[in-house]
């Protein structure tokens, strides 16, 4: 893969609308039990706006900013031979239904590790304020050939 | 609901436990839910092609679900400040047996100025271990 993607910052994806049924949705599919992450009265009774999205659907969202730099010619990353090696979400708040959140990836670093590539990219996302939500970052191994 | 009470921590404590029974259900489920359609999700022929020991559930999958007795313990889903993992091994779920795999939460670092615990865990299928440095911040002021 290209080794000067290194800084490269892509265009804030669409801005993607958090929806109640898909945070319930997506909270029974990671077997959450927790009432805020179901249920908007009970959301509304700890203080949120409406029902609180697992900690980890940030990915839905981060997802969009992923696939730019996966179609990027110039990265030059072959997604059949991609690896999830590591992933983090550092919150400045939770996802609350109701969100309008944008996302922009930047390349943190590009390394290569024998015949192995690892590009570590970090997902800002920002909610309709423009204020900071959480970032999603997520370390991917490009297997070399074999 | 009310937060765990930061000054009865100790490290080492175990804050929670629970199993996940895993199903294909349970793949084609999150498949939906999240968007990730990549076949070696669902098609044994798929992950057969590609060299894998079989369907596999998403690293993601686990990553969300090894949280969730965290998430109860807190009290709020909104008080998982952050949280990372390691993908080390994958986890095959059998057509008709499906996965088993079991989270244990410990305390492993406390902050006190911060008041924010860290809570270590330890993801496994059988005996081996799934997700590497597996740490949640909780926020607990």
């Amino acid at each position: 893969m290209n080794p000067e993607l290194q800084g490269r910052v892509y265009p804030s994806t669409e801005p993607y609308l958090v929806g109640r049924e898909k945070v319930r949705e997506f909270a029974r599919a990671v077997f959450a039990t927790n009432p805020i992450n179901l249920d908007p009265e009970a959301a509304a009774a700890a203080g949120y706006a409406d029902v609180v999205a697992p900690p980890t659907f940030a990915v839905v969202v981060q997802e969009h900013s992923l696939a730019q730099l996966l179609a990027d010619s110039d990265a030059g990353i072959d997604f059949s031979r991609v690896v999830h090696g590591d992933q983090r979400f550092t919150s400045t708040r939770p996802i609350v239904a109701g969100d309008l959140l944008t996302a922009t990836l930047t390349v943190a670093s590009v390394k290569s590790l024998g015949a192995h590539s690892m590009v570590t990219a970090e997902t800002a996302i920002t909610d309709a304020a423009g204020e900071h939500v959480v970032t999603a970052i997520s370390t991917l191994v490009i297997r070399g050939e074999d | 609901m009310a937060a765990p009470d930061f000054a009865s921590l100790a490290v080492g404590d175990v804050v929670a436990e629970r199993e996940f029974p895993l199903t294909r259900d349970s793949l084609v489920r999150y498949a939906g839910a999240s968007g990730d359609f990549n076949p070696i999700h669902y098609r044994d022929d798929v992950a057969a092609s590609v060299g894998l020991p079989g369907v596999l559930a998403h690293g993601m999958l686990t990553m969300g679900f090894a949280v969730q007795p965290v998430v109860d313990w807190a009290g709020d889903p909104g008080r998982v400040a952050d949280y990372q993992v390691r993908f080390t091994r994958p986890v095959v779920v059998d057509p008709v047996d499906g996965a088993l795999v079991t989270v244990s939460a410990k305390v492993g670092q406390l902050d006190e100025q911060a008041t924010v615990a860290r809570i270590d865990l330890t993801v496994k299928l059988g005996d081996d271990t799934v997700l590497g440095k597996a740490q949640v911040r909780v926020a607990l002021g």
